[in-house]
């Protein structure tokens, strides 16, 4: 199988992140192509809709539609900002974007923000990224003396100014309208829509945020060709997609492979089982996905379609794989924590959801459990999912509810008897 | 810095060049790094650090305070010098991070949260660090990462850090 197609392709080279590395690989091309006027924004937005980009952060909103609710021409200011906030537990996967191949994530939000008609652009990067900020900033610096970003670029009167920006710590800034509020120096509280971002984002102006991992396919794809790009993958999910293998495997990595690709497949480049145990779970996209049992895994395909045939999606590529050793009752709890952590506090059925569910976990796995609880479990997050301001709500009820339905003999044995049903007394 | 109502210049400086990056009349957009600068160079941050802060931007001191509270990174009490934070989610759990933590425990003889007697460490638990393949994993100093961690390897680190403050 081949790896590294598209946003790791420099991985290989000897000095993977220089300026020189990816000119050779026909870096920037396309972006001097649009600024010459060899390209119109509508080709761009044509090739990356017949490409068949999804976002790559987690949500999977076509990349393609989500820039044309820009209107280029309606005068004013106009933001593109890149989700670099990489928090989702699971996903380790945009950073090494920017710490190995940072120019093709600038000629990236180069060509996206030229095609909205937007002159700045944002990348708004984790709190901890410090490594990951200097070597966007060497980047940036490089591109710039090339003439390539800034003012009036190679004389034809464009301007487009990249700003590196570092976040402080909270999961939540990952949510592209708290991302915004952010950037404004707030608390990063998820903002009601509508108003989207494409009316009313950064600073009230129209903004389209995308992930990191999107924007830097952008590059590869007008540069090889929508079809090149679509054929990588499968027919509704084009393209290759990073997953970042975690948890009980033997060689835990990231690895760039073609959508569609079998998840055995995938286990087999992460070692396979750690110590050759059972698989016995996977969360496939990052914490906020549901969870499938490993049998069922062992037979799916990594793609949006195969990910949703098992009750699960995509999301974020963060894979998290679980063996027979896996005391479920006490994972649940371990990822209800960080929502009640991350919780922003702003909706109630959150705030205080999320810290009941955890409440009732600590008590199951204290010893104190009744039966009841593990209906309670669902009921309450139930009372989460769909009544929040953002997708939040489910990312907390997702995790108990499929938990729940695939483990339901391991909770009630915890609750009747007092302590794992796996690991024992 | 006593009763001194005034940032050291080296910081003042840092906030100035970082305002750049945002409109001239959004002054509030450059809050959140400008905390950071304040952190790294006083420590922590105080609230006589929040107040000068808002004067500096000429914002109202809410402005400031309700970021300070708000993001993970910021100690509003003072920390040690080092500032030790495992990573307790999900992909770290599965590969062991609870041990370790209490590992750590022992071996600074605090309990999670606390600081050294000798204000050398703190210990935290923090959330997803992105480190999920090289899991456990923590961060010093909220920014340097230190990965698949090990007994071993965590006594090393400390016994490290714990020399250089000797020499």
């Amino acid at each position: 199988m081949k790896q590294n197609l598209v946003c790791y392709r420099t991985f290989e080279e000897k000095s993977p992140s220089s300026f020189e590395t990816y000119k050779k690989l026909n870096g920037y091309s396309t972006w001097e192509k649009l600024l010459k006027g060899k390209m119109k924004p509508s080709d761009v937005i044509d090739a990356i809709k017949a490409a068949g980009l999804m976002g790559r952060g987690g949500a999977g909103f076509p990349t393609g539609l989500k820039m044309s609710f820009i209107n280029r021409d309606k005068e004013g200011q106009k933001y593109l900002v890149c989700n670099s906030d990489e928090s989702e537990p699971g996903t380790s996967k945009d950073r090494f974007i920017m710490q190995k191949n940072p120019h093709q994530l600038i000629e990236g939000m180069a060509i996206a923000a030229y095609t909205m008609g937007a002159t700045v652009g944002y990348n708004y990067m984790r709190g901890e990224f410090m490594t990951e900020f200097e070597s966007c900033e060497k980047a940036l610096k490089e591109a710039k003396k090339a003439g390539l970003i800034g003012k009036n670029i190679l004389g034809t009167g464009i301007d487009f100014e990249l700003i590196n920006i570092i976040g402080a710590g909270a999961y939540i800034v990952g949510e592209e309208t708290a991302m915004l509020e952010s950037i404004e120096g707030k608390r990063a509280m998820p903002r009601f829509k509508p108003p989207f971002p494409a009316n009313y984002g950064l600073y009230g102006k129209p903004t389209t945020v995308n992930n990191t991992e999107s924007l830097a396919s952008i590059p590869v794809i007008l540069d090889k060709g929508p079809e090149w790009f679509k054929k990588l993958g499968t027919e509704k999910s084009g393209g290759t997609k990073i997953f970042s293998v975690s948890g009980h495997v033997a060689k835990p990595g990231v690895f760039e492979i073609p959508m569609g690709t079998p998840f055995k497949d995938l286990l087999e480049l992460a070692g396979g089982m750690l110590d050759s145990r059972g698989c016995k779970a996977v969360i496939p996209g990052g914490s906020s996905m549901k969870i499938v049992p490993g049998k069922i895994m062992l037979n799916a395909e990594m793609s949006y379609e195969g990910m949703q045939s098992v009750g699960s999606a995509i999301g974020s590529g963060g894979v998290i794989v679980m063996d027979d050793r896996t005391c479920m009752v006490e994972a649940l709890a371990c990822v209800i924590k960080f929502y009640e952590d991350e919780s922003c506090g702003q909706c109630t059925p959150c705030r205080e959801g999320t810290n009941w569910l955890h409440q009732n976990l600590r008590d199951i796995l204290a010893g104190k459990g009744n039966i009841k609880d593990v209906d309670l479990l669902v009921e309450i997050a139930g009372k989460i999912e769909g009544k929040t301001i953002c997708a939040f709500g489910e990312a907390v009820a997702w995790p108990v509810q499929s938990f729940i339905e695939h483990f339901r003999d391991e909770f009630e044995f915890y609750c009747k008897n007092g302590y794992s049903k796996v690991k024992g007394k | 810095m006593n009763n001194k109502r005034e940032f050291d210049s080296s910081v003042t400086k840092k906030i100035d060049t970082w305002k750049k990056k945002f409109p001239k009349e959004k002054p509030e957009s450059s809050i959140i790094m400008s905390l950071r600068f304040i952190q790294d160079h006083y420590g922590w941050l105080s609230d006589k650090h929040l107040d000068m802060l808002a004067d500096y931007l000429d914002l109202a001191p809410i402005r400031v305070y309700e970021v300070a509270s708000f993001y993970s990174m910021y100690h509003r009490k003072p920390v040690g010098k080092y500032v030790l934070g495992i990573c307790g989610s999900i992909s770290c759990m599965l590969r062991g991070s609870e041990p370790l933590l209490h590992h750590l425990e022992t071996k600074l003889d605090i309990k999670l949260g606390d600081t050294t007697k000798d204000g050398l460490f703190t210990l935290k638990e923090v959330e997803c660090l992105a480190s999920c393949t090289k899991a456990p994993a923590m961060v010093v100093n909220g920014t340097q990462y230190v990965e698949d961690l090990t007994p071993e390897s965590l006594d090393k680190l400390v016994d490290n850090l714990r020399q250089g403050e000797q020499t």
